[in-house]
């Protein structure tokens, strides 16, 4: 039973996905097994945290081989609060699926995809395993370009070229960072790199942990290379727009996290200077990007990378408070990030456009929902008392008592600039006039199970914003159960 | 051997780079899955190269003496599999955006990212043509 539940996170999605396709030909009954497997897989991951958080690391070795020579899944309670947020994700998307605010089309390769992304995620959460992580990363990679060509029109093909070619060179980076990783060490497990690489001398070992942090900074959308983010993600529906917002460069941010923070513990000062500075520059150009764009999605889009930027600033800081803030900035932003996503979606459904400049006269017409987006969008912003004023607190606390002045100014000049982006989206949305004057908002969009999913993300924002103490607590178990150098 | 190993690691994946940083769309995908060939005999080349004795260890012994390392191999196998589903992927999505657009030169891929309009804002994206 153990066993299960720690494999349960790829089980789970895996057999939906092989259940969707078997009923391509009953595209409702799909639909509805779609929903209920994103159940199951929550159903499961609570259990999988349950059990971790009560008997502490759960370990499973696959095919008889025991550890540092099979492939192993290690959870703890990092990875295991990791695929439950996956999974929550996974039911969300799949509620607004059944809305008709922005949809994916259905199409018969829809929830298979779907459900192939969510094991590849969550593979990637669970595994103890550096090659098998690199099996995941290429499992997500396919199942996002299937769903991103999914509406096959030019600009969705356009997008996936570019998605495509940076993910890809990543992925192969990664590869060869593996090469170097196995050559230097003879090791693939993590726990057996962690005591393996630290008998090797740093600066040998450095660049073949620059390489693999180098993959995983492409996958996670950090500066420089996080192009291939703003240019494709807007081409996606809005379900598939929030889960792959929510959970696609966190894996990135996770990997760069479990790599410095679990395996290789004795990487030297310089490579956390290094990704210190690369997190200040992700945070200001992509709050930069987003403030030049009028599109909703594309402003979102290049606030996921700057937002990016803190989560790095925080395993930067090298120290269990930075990684506390880390966690805690990841578990936030997934839930605020993709609820931002959908409400746009909704405005778009009730306005009929995602660009700024042709929308507005929300704030008359349907004031709760500008009470809505205001939940998600200042505690992105940091106002407390939201969630978002919490994970920063954290992260820039440290950063100051670390005596990082430079980080610590960008972090919260940031936060400024992130709060003009989002006024110019209440503002234009919300409080303008829509340019057309005969516009009403039109009473056929089914906006039921919208409601439900954005209400629900922005409830849970707003309990943790009120109450950040258990989860502050949980990110501080998690990190001691990490080896997170002192 | 591992020179020449290698140097032929370095000419493929000059090779790859060349072709990836052209504007042509199917040279970067062929470039992409040069590079991957190149990276893939970087993991052979990881687990030591020189050996060529099967690794089956003899009755009564213990330990592996003088075979070659098996587990790269594995991997290798692994990652072709992947790349080779990669590159039919690629070069599908090639063929496609030559039939759909009639460009195969990025330049004039825009279709995503439409050019700035005359005022130096960014373009309306019409959801109407998705």
């Amino acid at each position: 039973m153990s066993a299960f539940l720690v494999a349960s996170p790829v089980l789970v999605p895996l057999a939906v996905a092989l259940l969707t396709t078997l009923l391509h030909t009953r595209p409702r009954l799909a639909a509805n097994v779609s929903l209920l497997g994103g159940v199951a897989l929550l159903a499961c991951s609570l259990a999988l945290l349950a059990r971790v958080l009560a008997d502490g690391v759960q370990r499973t070795a696959f095919g008889n081989w025991p550890a540092p020579f099979g492939i192993e899944f290690v959870v703890d309670p990092l990875s295991a609060s990791m695929a439950l947020i996956t999974a929550l994700m996974g039911v969300v998307c799949l509620v607004f699926q059944r809305s008709s605010a922005d949809p994916a089309p259905e199409s018969p390769t829809l929830h298979p995809l779907i459900h192939a992304l969510l094991a590849g995620v969550g593979g990637a959460f669970v595994t103890g395993d550096l090659f098998n992580l690199y099996v995941w990363f290429e499992v997500m990679l396919l199942a996002s370009l299937g769903l991103l060509a999914l509406g096959m029109g030019r600009r969705h093909l356009d997008a996936t070229l570019k998605y495509f070619v940076l993910n890809a060179l990543g992925t192969l980076l990664f590869l060869a960072g593996i090469a170097a990783v196995y050559g230097l060490t003879g090791h693939l497990n993590y726990d057996a790199l962690a005591q393996a690489s630290s008998l090797v001398e740093p600066l040998r070992m450095l660049p073949a942990v620059a390489l693999v942090c180098l993959a995983f900074l492409i996958k996670a959308g950090a500066f420089p290379l996080f192009a291939w983010l703003p240019s494709s993600y807007h081409t996606l529906p809005a379900p598939l727009l929030a889960l792959f917002a929510a959970l696609l460069t966190k894996v990135g941010v996770y990997a760069v996290l479990r790599m410095l923070g679990d395996v290789f513990v004795v990487t030297p000062d310089i490579a956390y200077q290094v990704l210190g500075w690369i997190a200040v520059a992700t945070m200001i150009t992509g709050v930069l990007g987003a403030a030049f764009h009028w599109d909703i999605r594309r402003i979102l889009a290049f606030h996921i990378v700057s937002q990016i930027g803190y989560m790095l600033l925080g395993i930067a800081l090298d120290s269990e408070a930075g990684t506390i803030g880390t966690i805690f900035y990841i578990l936030h932003h997934i839930i605020v990030k993709a609820n931002l996503f959908l409400i746009a979606a909704i405005i778009f459904s009730l306005t009929g456009s995602y660009d700024l400049r042709r929308i507005g006269g929300l704030w008359k017409t349907r004031p709760w929902l500008g009470v809505l987006f205001l939940i998600p969008a200042l505690s992105l912003v940091g106002i407390p008392p939201l969630s978002g004023f919490w994970a920063k607190f954290i992260v820039v606390r440290e950063s100051l008592a670390q005596g990082e002045f430079i980080w610590t100014a960008a972090a919260l000049l940031v936060g400024f600039l992130t709060l003009y982006s989002m006024m110019k989206i209440w503002m234009q949305a919300f409080w303008a006039k829509h340019p057309d004057e005969q516009w009403t908002p039109p009473s056929d969009v089914r906006l039921g199970p919208a409601w439900l999913a954005t209400i629900g993300l922005a409830l849970i924002t707003v309990v943790i914003g009120l109450m950040p103490q258990p989860l502050y607590s949980f990110a501080e178990q998690a990190v001691r159960a990490m080896g997170v150098s002192p | 051997m591992s020179w020449f190993l290698a140097i032929a690691i370095g000419a493929i994946l000059a090779a790859g780079i060349f072709l990836t940083l052209s504007r042509s769309v199917l040279r970067v995908v062929i470039g992409i899955s040069l590079i991957g060939s190149a990276v893939n005999l970087m993991l052979f080349a990881s687990g030591r190269v020189g050996s060529g004795t099967p690794p089956i260890i003899d009755e009564g012994l213990q330990v592996l003496a003088g075979g070659v390392n098996p587990l790269p191999q594995a991997l290798v196998l692994t990652a072709i599999v992947i790349g080779f589903a990669l590159t039919c992927f690629s070069l599908v999505l090639a063929l496609t955006l030559k039939q759909k657009t009639g460009a195969s030169d990025t330049y004039e891929l825009r279709d995503a990212e439409p050019p700035l309009g005359t005022d130096g804002k960014p373009t309306v994206l019409e959801d109407s043509q998705r």
